[in-house]
């Protein structure tokens, strides 16, 4: 069985290598400032003991006052789990995507793209992937009809 | 040198001039075609007339081998499909077994489930690349009018937007039994038709002809 890493600890050792990248963390998820996501998704990648190889999901959620984006990491070596967030806003959302470190992303943050209009920053090929070009819109935002 | 006999009272040697002996033997027999056995037949028959119309001649053809394209297997009226041309309900019984991966050689466009509007596009392609005369089927609540889905953003309220369907089977998804009654219905509008139709579409195609 995969065992979830508690929230708080991994934000302790997070905080520790890069300050103020927490905005928040509880026993089973942490929350990151959007600018540095990708510092932190590589110390999570690269630091050993920790070492989250596999990217299982990104989700998109649309809580009205924000949007989230919700990963699902995964250490096949230690066989441990760990959920991350980042919170951005209506107006502007734009996140880093995370492309350059998990391949799996690529489609999914097309598909969060494509949905919720959410912009993934760096990633090198962002356009719409289940709606037709020229759709207007994102369709899974709370707000659309 | 004492021939061997090989416990018989003729020699191997005679035994294959023997055998010679009898295909040449036969060969002089079979130098004419055997008469077909055509007695059991009536004499009309037997010089080989048959009186019809030409529309039951071609119908009865139709009929019985209406190839069903293997396109727009989109949702779960797709399970129902697969089960309908298996072994418990067996498509073929009508002649319809062969799903055929072209639509080039189909007859039959069996619309099984919800069409998206980037799928229609698809569909429509398939569609006028089937040879006439073809039919369609819309199976299925989705493909009837967009189902529990119509009024979605990406969901087309139907597929007889996009193009002609000639049978709906209701459902959701509807039973193999149900397909193979829509199936039936088909048969009985191929039966109906007549080859002017198809003259007047012939026509439509010689440059000059067509109105």
């Amino acid at each position: 069985m995969t065992k979830p890493l508690i929230g708080q600890e991994v934000a302790k050792q997070i905080e520790r290598q890069i300050p103020e990248a927490v905005f928040e963390s509880n026993e089973s998820w942490v929350v990151i400032n959007p600018d540095s996501l990708l510092q932190v998704a590589q110390f999570l990648q690269t630091t050993p003991g920790l070492e989250f190889d596999y990217l299982n999901c990104i989700t998109g959620v649309d809580y009205l006052d924000y949007f989230e984006v919700v990963y699902q990491l995964t250490s096949m070596q230690h066989n441990h789990s760990l959920v991350l967030k980042v919170r951005c806003n209506r107006e502007n959302p734009q996140v880093p995507s995370v492309v350059s470190l998990w391949r799996g992303a690529d489609f999914q943050e097309r598909e969060i793209y494509d949905l919720l209009g959410v912009t993934f920053v760096g990633h090198p090929n962002l356009k719409r992937i289940f709606m037709w070009e020229g759709f207007q819109g994102h369709p899974l935002r709370r707000d659309y009809l | 040198m004492e021939v061997e006999k090989g416990g018989f009272d003729f020699s191997l040697e005679e035994m294959d001039r023997n055998e010679g002996k009898q295909i040449e033997e036969l060969m002089s027999r079979s130098q004419q075609p055997l008469p077909d056995p055509d007695q059991w037949l009536e004499e009309e028959i037997r010089r080989n007339v048959l009186v019809t119309t030409i529309d039951k001649v071609f119908n009865w053809g139709r009929h019985y081998s209406v190839w069903p394209a293997g396109a727009g297997m989109l949702a779960c009226c797709a399970m129902e499909t697969i089960a309908t041309a298996a072994s418990r309900f067996d498509i073929s019984r009508f002649g319809m077994e062969i799903f055929r991966a072209s639509p080039r050689q189909a007859d039959l466009m069996i619309v099984a489930g919800t069409l998206t509007w980037k799928m229609a596009r698809a569909l429509k392609m398939l569609y006028d690349q089937m040879a006439e005369p073809k039919w369609v089927v819309a199976m299925g609540a989705c493909a009837i009018s967009g189902g529990t889905f119509a009024h979605s953003y990406s969901v087309v309220p139907g597929v007889n937007r996009i193009i002609p369907v000639d049978v709906y089977v209701p459902g959701c998804p509807p039973r193999p039994e149900a397909l193979l009654y829509g199936i039936m219905k088909l048969h009985k509008k191929i039966d109906e038709r007549s080859v002017r139709e198809d003259l007047v579409d012939l026509r439509r195609l010689i440059p000059g002809r067509g109105k």
